[in-house]
């Protein structure tokens, strides 16, 4: 046999991103969503109050852009992977996949990179709508800061999807993952801050992913509750977590249909 | 040549494999060879064991008992994955992009793939290019699972069930992209449930029935093992076994006066059995069905 024995794995990827975003980009279910549905939610519970400033001194339109930058990038997670995943396995694309030379990885990766993508596109979006309709502003180093923690801090998230997509059916996955993720986001103070919700939310906020993956966005405005490493170390723990209970679904799904 | 010479590499190996799921032994026991350019039927009844036998190939299930070798190498290996290209029952691609965007997905996956319009071409889909996958009728789509299958160039194919849901005409054309592989020097594994398809193709027909080969012979071999026409009738009075003496048939059933027997000859048959004095009554004569013939097949082990 002459020339290489196996595709290059970088065109793999390459080629396997462009056809995720793609896929992505052509059902709007989940392009709306993910772009438009975390400006919708600055635009009512943000912009009336986007001029004021906050006890601490900070910019309160500041805090709530961050704020619904991690309900944005957590949903693009929690949706791309809960809802695709388990669209993908209902459609049985894994059957075919996995016949083909596409290794396992890069198919994952190519999940991942597309997500970052489409999280990038959604936090640009809403801070760009912030900044030009709310009139909010903040040195460019802070923007820059916050969209870089939230697309390395998503991890929790992105396990968090897996796992819904192993775990849940095609039709009961929209459903399972409204019913995860908007309660987590509405507890951990992304919509109205912990300040204004009840007692017994405020006492269980400090033990949910999403505040912990929030406070990295706030801790750059100088809003934040605890230290960076602090909320690293919560994130480490919901990501082992997520991935080890996701790992176990789909080692389940894998025994059933290809042991 | 139906076996590699001494040295190559066989493209498939099975050696003693069985693969039980649950109480249900899949396939039990088969030791199969298949060289380079050779061109293989797998033909056998739903249920037969025919799409185990391919998962077992391609490393899609892993052998309870024995060994499965593609290229020589583990199948699951991605350098043997990297020359075959599948086509399988039961998948499935997103319906959200279209036929061009899904064979240059698929091309990317390949060391060195055929150009885009060939593969589209060789599945007869020129029309259907820019159509999503989403709006593609039945037959559409297994058109495009095809393009996907020979769009990297594999040396080797393997085609569970191509034809179905086909209609006739795209039926013939994609027979006809499967000889042209086939004559460029392919290997090409697929399995169906009609003979006739498997005789117009293949150059070696293995029947598997219950999970096990019955038989593994050229078209012609194969279809002289099996009988080609059913005939019954009414007999103007009981008969009794002897009188079935020496008459060229597979098999032979008698309940009160109803006769049912399988023959290649049946001509000859009611020939001898008229010579012999019997009445012969509402006679039918039909073309036996694979079912019969594999039973056939069966009941001569």
């Amino acid at each position: 046999m002459s020339g290489p024995a196996a595709a290059p794995l970088l065109r793999m990827l390459l080629a396997q991103t462009r056809c995720e975003l793609l896929m992505r980009w052509r059902v709007p279910a989940f392009s709306v969503t993910n772009l438009a549905l975390p400006i919708l939610f600055f635009v009512f519970f943000g912009l009336p109050v986007a001029h004021l400033t906050r006890g601490d001194g900070v910019s309160l339109g500041a805090f709530l852009l961050a704020s619904f930058g991690a309900y944005a990038v957590g949903q693009v997670m929690v949706y791309g992977f809960g809802i695709g995943v388990a669209n993908e396995r209902g459609m049985k694309v894994d059957r075919l996949m996995r016949a083909s030379p596409l290794p396992p990885g890069v198919f994952m990766l190519a999940k991942v990179l597309t997500a970052l993508v489409f999280s990038l596109v959604a936090l640009s979006l809403l801070i760009g709508f912030g900044i030009v309709v709310g009139g909010v502003r903040q040195p460019a180093a802070v923007w820059a800061t916050i969209i870089a923690r939230l697309l390395a801090g998503s991890l929790p998230f992105i396990g968090l999807g897996f796992w819904i997509g192993y775990w849940s059916g095609p039709n009961a996955a929209p459903a399972v993952a409204n019913l995860i993720y908007l309660p987590l986001s509405f507890a951990s103070g992304l919509f109205v801050p912990l300040n204004q919700l009840p007692d017994f939310v405020r006492t269980i906020a400090p033990y949910l992913p999403s505040y912990h993956y929030a406070q990295l966005a706030w801790s750059a405005l100088g809003a934040g509750k605890e230290p960076l490493r602090e909320s690293l170390l919560w994130l480490a723990g919901y990501s082992a977590l997520f991935l080890t209970l996701a790992v176990r679904m789909y080692r389940r799904e894998e025994r059933a249909k290809f042991a | 040549m139906r076996y590699p010479g001494r040295g190559m590499t066989p493209v498939v190996e099975l050696v003693g494999a069985r693969k039980r799921f649950g109480d249900v032994e899949a396939v039990r026991g088969v030791d199969l060879t298949i060289g380079a350019g050779d061109m293989v039927a797998l033909l056998g009844p739903n249920g037969a064991g025919k799409t185990t036998s391919i998962a077992l190939m391609l490393g899609l299930r892993r052998p309870t008992d024995g060994r499965a070798r593609l290229f020589g190498h583990d199948p699951a290996d991605r350098r043997a994955r990297s020359r075959c290209g599948v086509m399988l029952q039961e998948s499935g691609t997103t319906g959200v992009l279209t036929v061009r965007e899904l064979v240059d997905l698929f091309r990317a996956y390949y060391p060195a793939p055929l150009p885009t319009e060939r593969a589209i071409a060789l599945a007869g889909l020129e029309a259907k290019a820019n159509a999503r996958a989403g709006t593609l009728s039945g037959g559409e789509r297994q058109r495009l699972y095809f393009a996907l299958a020979v769009c990297g160039d594999p040396e080797a194919l393997f085609l569970d069930e191509p034809t179905v849901g086909m209609d006739v005409e795209t039926r013939r054309a994609v027979l006809d992209s499967i000889r042209e592989l086939s004559a460029a020097g392919k290997t090409i594994v697929l399995t169906t449930h009609y003979l006739e398809e498997a005789d117009q193709l293949a150059r070696r027909i293995i029947v598997i029935d219950h999970g096990l080969v019955i038989a593994d012979a050229t078209p012609r071999e194969i279809k002289a093992r099996i009988p080609s026409k059913r005939v019954s009738f009414s007999a103007g009075a009981p008969l009794g076994d002897a009188i079935f003496q020496g008459l060229a048939v597979q098999s032979v059933e008698v309940s009160g006066r109803r006769v049912r027997l399988l023959s290649h000859e049946p001509e000859r048959v009611l020939k001898t059995l008229f010579e012999r004095g019997v009445a012969v009554e509402d006679l039918e004569v039909t073309g036996a069905d694979l079912e019969e013939a594999f039973l056939s097949l069966t009941a001569r082990r």
